[in-house]
């Protein structure tokens, strides 16, 4: 049986003979014929059959053994460095590319807007948008009730209960509301993209969209960015008010500050910038996610485990950039005064 | 059941209101290559599916090689799969393995053998199926379609099966290359007395190397036969399928 076959190999290593008799051998598979022939004697007393699997065999085998797989050396990890800085280099300048052509794109139908695919643009804004009002309002609503325990925990030390309401709509309205919509979209439509647009990638579909006349940037990116776009500042307006009333409920409870008493405090002591601050940055964050994955989705090769990869790398990516850019609108925002 | 290696018996497959089998009845025989044809749709396929057991049916028995496939416990299950071979349409290689490892795969599944037994036992069987030494290395996306037909081949082998079920394995391969392909499962075929189950709709290959035809139509296989008991049949889709003009230039050749 092949079962056999190690201890059998073991033991006849080093045997060179100049005739094998198979004669007593009633059943012959591959790996037995294997075996005999690279004892590399004369075959004897085989059957035909025996014969031609013999044959077979001896034909199948490639000329030349192949080498064992390169030793890892420094020389050898160098090279990888390398290759990765290059490619990340490369990857940049790809995305930057892949973000020109697509507003290149959207700008083409911008003067002609009879060409935009309403169907597809609105299909997308209902995925993205209206199927994910639950889970930012849920994660929206905990994110207000844990700022105002929090909060109100280390206010009370001073008797400044009050200012509960400013800790809570300005952390909410100018960071933590668009962010976390942000990151919640990334992660629900952005790994979307890359999953959607891959697996039709591998089935050879968006190459068919080429031979057909049809731009995979103006059928497939541009409805899902557009709708990105205009569904994630309501999302993220959906996200602020949900934080303030999970904001107020628990500064009732915990520290006594009434519903009226909050809004009172919104009204004066928080400005209306802090809303504005958020929302500006909204379009931007749904450029950053729409963009990553759709291009993510058009890097991936033939195989399912790039399908997988990409996709994984699509919400990473996705949600370090919209970091990075927030960063960066706190230090714009900070230099401008508002 | 002396003989054959597969009994079917009045099997049934029906996916919601559309029955695609129907009181089927076929056999295979040992050491015998046997094509199985059929228009589209016919459930050619589907027949080789419930027979590997990777569709349940909803009536009738499927026994291989005297295991009664769907009511056997899953150690026997298991026991006889080890004993057949089957090769997808498009190979179904593994994407994330190289060719090598697609081969090795069920061997570091079933068997317990060294690493370098293994690669040489896979190389063995890609050899076999006809494919250059560095093919090995390389990645199913990375193959044409005829070499990944011919990897597919190589890991339904690579167990020394008793039976191997193809389904179309010709389909797509220009006829250079399905030419050779039914050249390697003649040898293949009479070297390891495989048993052979060939869905296809290739005439040249049920000509070259088919002992027997089965036809599927009307829900079940309507006629078994030789090539030369085809061109007896009167029905009409059997009639023109192999009185047909590619049927004519087939048997020519």
């Amino acid at each position: 049986m092949v079962e056999d076959i190690d201890r059998l190999s073991r033991a006849l290593d080093g045997v060179a003979p100049e005739m094998v008799d198979i004669s007593a051998v009633d059943r012959l598979d591959t790996a037995g014929a294997w075996l005999v022939t690279r004892l590399g004697g004369e075959v004897h007393g085989a059957s035909a059959s025996q014969h031609e699997l013999l044959e077979l065999v001896g034909r199948a085998q490639w000329a030349e053994e192949q080498g064992p797989a390169a030793r890892p050396s420094v020389a050898a990890w160098l090279d990888r460095v390398g290759r990765r800085t290059a490619g990340g280099a490369a990857e940049v300048a790809e995305v930057v590319g892949f973000l020109g052509l697509t507003l290149a794109r959207i700008g083409r139908l911008a003067l002609r807007p009879g060409r935009i695919r309403l169907t597809p643009l609105v299909a997308h804004m209902q995925s993205i948008g209206v199927d994910a009002v639950p889970i930012v309002s849920l994660m929206a609503f905990l994110i207000g009730v844990v700022l105002a325990f929090q909060g109100a925990a280390q206010l009370r030390q001073f008797g400044a209960e009050v200012f509960v309401v400013d800790l809570i709509a300005i952390s909410i309205l100018r960071e933590l509301g668009i962010l976390l919509t942000a990151i919640i979209v990334a992660g629900r439509s952005g790994a979307a993209f890359t999953a959607a647009i891959g697996s039709m990638k591998m089935r050879e579909e968006v190459d068919a969209m080429r031979t057909l006349g049809l731009d995979p940037v103006e059928v497939l990116v541009v409805p899902r960015v557009l709708a990105l776009v205009l569904v994630l500042p309501i999302l993220g307006l959906v996200a602020n008010l949900m934080g303030l009333v999970g904001g107020a409920i628990m500064s009732w409870i915990e520290l006594g500050v009434s519903p009226a008493m909050f809004r009172t405090r919104l009204g004066e002591g928080v400005d209306v910038w802090h809303y504005a601050v958020g929302l500006i940055k909204a379009p931007f964050f749904a450029l950053i996610v729409g963009i990553v994955g759709c291009h993510q989705g058009f890097a991936v090769g033939g195989n399912a485990e790039s399908l997988g990869r990409l996709t994984s790398r699509s919400v990473v990516i996705s949600i370090f950039m919209v970091i990075v850019a927030d960063a960066l609108f706190s230090i714009f925002f900070a230099l401008v005064g508002v | 059941m002396g003989d054959n290696v597969v009994e079917v018996r009045g099997l049934r497959n029906q996916f919601g209101s559309h029955v695609v089998h129907d009181g089927l009845d076929l056999d295979v025989r040992r050491g015998e290559v046997l094509g199985v044809v059929g228009g589209s749709g016919t459930g050619k396929s589907v027949l080789l599916r419930a027979i590997v057991g990777l569709l349940r049916p909803d009536a009738g028995s499927v026994r291989v090689l005297d295991v009664d496939v769907l009511r056997a416990t899953d150690a026997e299950r298991e026991a006889v799969g080890r004993r057949w071979g089957v090769m997808f349409q498009d190979g179904a290689l593994f994407s994330s393995l190289t060719v090598r490892q697609n081969v090795e795969a069920p061997m570091r599944e079933k068997l317990d053998l060294e690493p370098e037994t293994m690669r040489a036992l896979a190389d063995l069987k890609l050899g076999m199926a006809g494919l250059p030494a560095k093919a090995a290395d390389q990645y199913p996306s990375e193959l044409s379609g005829g070499m990944r037909k011919r990897a597919g081949l190589a890991r339904a082998l690579a167990l020394d099966p008793e039976i191997v079920f193809l389904d179309e394995p010709t389909a797509g391969l220009d006829p250079i290359g399905a030419a050779a392909f039914d050249e390697l499962i003649a040898q293949l075929q009479s070297a390891l007395g495989l048993t052979v189950f060939f869905v296809t709709h290739d005439l040249d290959s049920l000509t070259a190397i088919c002992d027997r035809i089965a036809v599927l139509a009307e829900k079940r296989v309507l006629v078994t036969g030789t090539m030369e008991d085809m061109l007896e049949v009167d029905h009409p889709w059997v009639r023109a399928y192999f009185h047909g003009p590619r049927a004519r230039a087939a048997r020519r050749a």
